[in-house]
């Protein structure tokens, strides 16, 4: 665009601003180097390191067990599927044999964690577009999620209720009850998510079109969870390379076509109903047994490279472990979803307006530490 | 009960009896305006209240419950917080304009006030131009936050500014043009006169379709003239941090944030005044006790702030091209078209009068 | 015509949004999610599972479980664990034995794992539901677990 106005000494100019580490609109301490014209964004440089823990060299540090607490505080919206990530892993070295009451509990928790990580930003999502009220309704529903959690693992975000080998006490007598009378509650709430915000002529204008993601790019950005299925790309690691007891329940893999910010939107909607399918065929048959099984005190993994992947509520997490035969892994590397999916940040805001930006970031369900580590 | 409630005339009487008629008069006004001042600096304050009551009701929450009784003290603490607090600006700052900007946000406010005819005797100044006077006047309090945002010398705060001063020379023209529909209908320009129209039935009656759609598009257009959700695109707390007022701190940010308050009061008051009767009681049950009119034009305007805070705490945010499209493709062509069909109803007597 | 029909679709879906909250306006009386925290310190209770801090229980003759293997300590991921052991002489069997001395607890550094309490083979220490752990100082989060003058209690072995 010629920014220049014909046969006059004005003249416009691109300038900088600084969207962070501490904005309200970047969830965490994220810093966006905007370059603007006026209101158009020219150019998105996100800048990490504000929370940077260095979590993979403490994790060289640390015994197996010990890692997965680890995990808990890099996506906490979704903590326990890390740290299934991690003992899934660990298992799969020593060759372990789960019980099955192992892989339903961590499955039907799992999901939760999904849910409770999907009303979450749902909430901040109509936060971030404006909507403040969406906020406490999402939080509202979380909050059950939490209790369930809080109950059984004893933890609300950093739950560490997985150990390798199994999981760190049985579940609390209450558990199915309560997540039943969850599933009840929330087949009321959803629809009215639908009413407030989905339908909204506002909400609609702001994300149709805007932040659009064809599938090529999204597959060539390493796009995925629901920002690689709302453009089409077929990615749910829960479909493809089934782990825990996903292999036994049925659910669709939610794609939208669409590409943009709405397409995104509503994925992680229906994801949500995709969930309670699968809690739902699940929690009456969760089979007796053991929750553990007996592993040595110190856990020492065969010399070797070992890879497990999982789908987290933000996407593709992948841990990566090459072990020497110690007790302590030579080099453990996490896959994040968050930080391929903050790479598409530039390539989406482009040409679009700070009211995009902020909307389109929304739907790419950032977690800062989770991108830091 | 007969309570004199023509505050300038019984002030100037009771001052002229002991002081020459002049002095009488600067002194009738200078009561007046510290008492207009004060119920307002009250109000205002109440208001924010209202507003923080209000969303934690929508929101599932209980709101400010810790100070004094019901958090009837809260603002109170809150102002009296702000008060103590340093005022802070920018290094680069234009401190002139930076002070500056404040007042004219807060002065315009409360200047416009002033006609509002509260009842039939207590107006503090009956203008025979009054709806011009405040359409003139609540356009003056986007020049304050202009002059802020330019001299505040922080990125976001002129980015809130410029967005401001589209968005408010917009919408003018929406609010101007929605109440000159109404002026068709009663023909005057005086408030107190568009109140004694409407012993005929309210205006909203009487003027039945086009009324409506003047009202709607009014609301509309007024809850963007205040700045707020979903027109907030001045502070826009998720893309802009706090907007214009980002580098105020203490008392002058207080008054920014006290004139959004009033100023959604005077728009729902003009609303009150123009199509719900003003101070009129529904069907004249109150005729005989004039002064019940205070609590009537109060009630008719809270429930429309009401209706404003409903807004704000439902709707997303609009982005500012959207904004602009809803004015100049939507508001602006209904509201010329509305004007021909109340012109034409006015020309036929279609008007519905009890 | 479209345009009046964007128009109507518009304020419908505008109106419906508005019913949502208007419905939880006119039934906030009974709705509201939140605590009136520290008001309600008497009847919140927290589940028995929570994690607040590391606790060694005492029974009433001032006698613990810890018999300081140093399991704990090792478990802990971040050091927030110390115990202080010394090897004496065991009133009862008259054997030399180890017994603790300080069982040191940083809950200042302590990330609730609760990998601790796992490695427990006496089941020593145990999580407590109290979750008010502000202090005025760091130097308070530092705690010693064992009461003083408290012993091992009779027959509990590694």
């Amino acid at each position: 665009m010629d920014t220049t106005i014909k046969n006059s000494n004005l003249k416009s100019e691109e300038y900088f601003i600084n969207m962070g580490p501490q904005h309200p609109a970047t969830h965490g301490v994220l810093r966006l180097l905007l370059t603007i014209d006026g209101e158009i964004i020219k150019k998105v440089e996100p800048d990490l390191g504000y929370i940077h823990r260095s979590i993979e060299k403490m994790c060289e540090r640390d015994s197996y067990q010990q890692i997965v607490h680890l995990t808990d505080r890099m996506d906490y919206l979704s903590s326990h599927i890390n740290n299934e990530a991690v003992c899934l892993t660990v298992e799969n070295a020593l060759q372990l044999e789960i019980p099955d009451r192992v892989k339903v509990i961590r499955t039907i928790i799992g999901e939760l964690t999904r849910i409770a990580s999907h009303t979450l930003w749902w909430g901040v999502m109509g936060m971030d577009v404006g909507a403040l009220t969406t906020y406490f309704y999402g939080f509202r529903d979380r909050e059950m999620i939490n209790d369930i959690f809080e109950e059984t693992c004893g933890a609300r975000l950093t739950m560490n209720y997985n150990i390798p080998g199994g999981l760190m006490f049985d579940i609390h007598p209450n558990f199915v009850k309560r997540t039943k009378e969850f599933i009840a509650h929330f087949k009321t709430k959803l629809p009215e998510y639908d009413t407030l915000l989905t339908g909204n002529v506002i909400f609609q204008k702001r994300m149709k079109g805007v932040g659009m993601l064809t599938k090529e790019d999204a597959i060539s950005f390493g796009a995925s969870g629901p920002v690689g299925r709302g453009s089409g790309y077929s990615c749910d690691v829960r479909k493809h390379h089934p782990y825990s007891a996903l292999d036994k329940v049925t659910f669709n893999e939610v794609l939208k076509t669409e590409g943009d910010s709405f397409a995104r939107y509503q994925v992680r909607i229906e994801e949500m109903w995709e969930s309670m399918s699968i809690i739902e065929q699940l929690i009456d048959n969760i089979p007796e047994g053991d929750v553990q099984v007996a592993t040595n005190a110190v856990i020492k993994l065969p010399k070797g490279e070992f890879y497990q992947k999982v789908e987290t509520a933000r996407g593709e997490l992948g841990v990566y472990i090459n072990s020497t035969g110690t007790k302590n892994p030579y080099r453990l590397k996490f896959r994040s979803p968050g930080f391929s999916n903050l790479s598409l940040l530039n390539h989406i805001a482009v040409g679009g307006k700070i009211g995009d930006l902020v909307a389109s970031m929304a739907t790419l369900d950032l977690v800062i530490p989770d991108i830091d580590r | 009960m007969n309570i004199s409630l023509n505050i300038t005339k019984t002030i100037t009487e009771l001052l002229s009896g002991f002081m020459s008629e002049g002095a009488a008069n600067i002194g009738a006004m200078v009561t007046i305006a510290l008492i207009y001042l004060a119920i307002f600096a009250v109000a205002g304050l109440y208001l924010v209240l209202l507003e923080r009551k209000i969303a934690a009701w929508f929101q599932l929450r209980l709101g400010p419950n810790r100070v004094g009784p019901w958090g009837l003290l809260q603002t109170m603490a809150d102002a009296l917080k702000l008060v103590s607090k340093e005022l802070t600006g920018t290094v680069k700052a234009d401190k002139f304009l930076f002070n500056l900007a404040p007042y004219f946000v807060i002065v315009s406010s409360l200047m416009a006030l002033s006609v509002f005819p509260f009842t039939q005797e207590f107006q503090a100044f009956d203008i025979n131009i009054g709806i011009f006077f405040l359409i003139a006047i609540s356009s003056i309090g986007v020049i304050g936050i202009l002059l802020g945002g330019w001299a505040s010398n922080n990125k976001f705060a002129l980015i809130g500014a410029m967005r401001s001063g589209v968005q408010t020379i917009s919408y003018e023209l929406s609010v101007g043009l929605s109440l000159l529909t109404m002026v068709l209908l009663t023909g005057t320009l005086q408030l107190s006169e568009i109140v004694e129209v409407q012993k005929n039935g309210w205006l909203i009656i009487q003027g039945h379709i086009p009324a409506v759609i003047a009202f709607m598009i009014y609301m509309i257009a007024g809850t963007a003239e205040t700045n707020r959700a979903p027109f907030d695109m001045v502070e826009a707390e998720s893309e802009l941090g706090a907007g214009f007022h980002t580098e105020y701190s203490g008392m002058k940010f207080a008054y920014f944030f006290l004139a959004e308050f009033i100023n959604m009061f005077i728009i729902a008051a003009i609303a009150t005044t123009v199509f719900f009767g003003g101070w009129l009681s529904p069907f004249g049950i109150t005729e005989s006790i004039p002064w019940l009119g205070v609590f009537w034009f109060i009630g008719k305007t809270f429930m429309l702030v009401f209706l404003m805070m409903w807004f704000r705490w439902t709707f997303p945010r609009l982005r500012i091209d959207q904004l602009l499209t809803l004015e100049w493709k939507y508001l602006l062509p209904l509201n010329l078209l509305n004007i021909i069909l109340m012109a034409v109803i006015v020309w036929l007597n279609l008007t519905i009068q009890f | 015509m479209s345009y009046f029909g964007d128009i109507y679709k518009g304020i419908k879906t505008l109106l419906t949004g508005m019913s949502v909250t208007g419905k939880y306006f006119l039934t906030s009386r009974k709705g509201a999610i939140t605590q009136q925290y520290p008001d309600n310190r008497k009847t919140l209770k927290m589940f028995e599972r929570f994690r607040g801090e590391v606790v060694m229980p005492h029974d009433e003759n001032n006698e613990h479980r810890c018999t300081g293997c140093q399991k704990c300590e090792l478990a802990c991921p971040n050091g927030s664990i110390e115990i202080i052991w010394d090897r004496q002489i065991d009133p009862e069997s008259g054997k030399k034995k180890k017994m603790i001395d300080q069982h040191i607890y940083h809950l200042g550094m302590c990330t609730m794992c609760g990998l601790c309490i796992e490695a427990c083979p006496t089941d020593a220490i145990v999580w407590a539901q109290n979750f008010e752990n502000s202090v005025y100082d760091r130097s308070y989060l530092t705690k010693v677990l064992n009461q003083p003058n408290s012993k091992l209690k009779a027959g509990v072995e590694e």
